[in-house]
């Protein structure tokens, strides 16, 4: 209740106190992985465009992104992919009316958390 | 907007550790929130230690005996003590349910009170729920028709009545919504899952003609959609309803009339 004229009426605490729940995490890491992969999408664009840039400059990038942090990165980014390709097949569920209850949801969140890690170590190994 | 961080008016800072009662092994610690409006302080977690052995086996039935026997200053609202009036919603544990039905033997070690997340506070466990109240009024909570007046009753199969179970139980604790991160960030315009889970159910009500205006009403960026499945609402309600479910339910109904 952000604009409401309270006085001098302090707020509440909201996250300082509240339990996480499966639910929530899923849904913040949801939006999470979102952002990042905007990130990582970046960073393989500056791969491309130093590709483009000449030898020197993609030997430098290409020097980066091979590199341990690179595929640190790279493989955060993966699972990230994974992750938030399966959560969102878990809205789809949700948008077709399905799914909604407390159990199901959360059996939902773990597939999507342990299914994401399974996929990204696999197509990791794959590729 | 999303504030991570409380006002500088309302951080919490450590408060009073009341005695311990004398006489007794069974002994249990409470953590409360407190604020008064009359001493200009901040807000405090003060430490009570209640004897177990002579206290009722509810959150509430704690409070009481504190409020009685320790601390006449705590301040809480109550009245039915078994969870049709829902006014002892409160943040207990980390998650926000009545005090009346929620046994103490749930909790692990201290129990933490605080007041329902992201209100304004009047005073101790006390919110401010006048915002709350006027969004559930403004999804009209009545019934609505154009048709004359039947001679007796509106009348409604068992069927069509079956449709409201869920949903007319609601006791508008504000449970729900005050648990509700996408609340928290814009409750000044989504209108939460307690007043949502009200609009389906006069949505749904066969016996209601007002559909087509109640769902122009809802069409909008922030009263419906702020709604992103964060299940806290379904998790947290006290008496097991499913807002974030009925929720979805609008939102088809919302894509079912354009088609």
């Amino acid at each position: 209740m952000a604009d409401v004229n309270r006085g001098n009426r302090p707020l509440s605490p909201h996250l300082q106190v509240y339990r996480p729940q499966l639910t929530s995490i899923t849904s913040i890491f949801a939006r999470i992985t979102g952002v990042a992969l905007l990130g990582a999408a970046i960073l393989v664009a500056w791969w491309f465009f130093a590709a483009a840039m000449g030898e020197g400059y993609y030997n430098f990038v290409n020097g980066l992104m091979t590199s341990f942090i690179g595929d640190v990165v790279m493989f955060m980014a993966l699972w990230a992919l994974c992750y938030h390709a399966l959560s969102g097949l878990r809205h789809l569920i949700w948008d077709i009316g399905i799914g909604l209850d407390v159990e199901t949801a959360e059996k939902m969140g773990l597939g999507v958390i342990g299914g994401s890690v399974v996929l990204a170590i696999l197509v990791a190994i794959i590729v | 907007m999303v504030q991570f961080k409380l006002p500088k008016n309302s951080t919490v800072r450590v408060g009073k550790t009341w005695d311990k009662p004398t006489g007794t092994a069974n002994v249990r610690k409470f953590q409360i929130y407190r604020w008064s409006p009359d001493d200009g302080q901040n807000p405090r977690v003060d430490t009570y230690f209640v004897d177990m052995d002579n206290c009722g086996p509810m959150v509430l039935d704690a409070l009481i005996k504190i409020k009685n026997e320790i601390d006449p200053t705590l301040t809480f609202r109550r009245s039915c003590r078994e969870g049709i009036c829902g006014s002892c919603a409160m943040n207990i544990d980390g998650i926000n349910t009545l005090a009346c039905i929620y046994g103490m033997d749930e909790i692990k070690g201290d129990v933490k009170i605080y007041p329902l997340p992201h209100t304004p506070v009047v005073k101790d466990l006390i919110p401010d729920l006048t915002h709350f109240y006027a969004q559930h009024a403004s999804i009209m909570p009545w019934l609505e028709t154009k048709t004359n007046r039947p001679a007796k009753e509106w009348r409604q199969s068992i069927e069509d009545r079956k449709k409201l179970d869920g949903l007319y139980e609601c006791v508008m604790c504000a449970s729900c919504s005050t648990s509700c991160p996408s609340y928290w960030w814009n409750g000044d315009r989504y209108l939460g899952p307690a007043a949502l889970l009200h609009a389906y159910r006069w949505l749904i009500d066969s016996r209601d003609e007002a559909t087509g205006e109640r769902l122009d009403d809802l069409e909008d960026p922030f009263k419906l959609y702020r709604c992103h499945t964060i299940m806290n609402c379904a998790k947290t309600c006290p008496k097991g309803l499913n807002p974030a479910k009925a929720i979805a339910s609008i939102k088809k109904m919302m894509v079912e009339r354009t088609l």
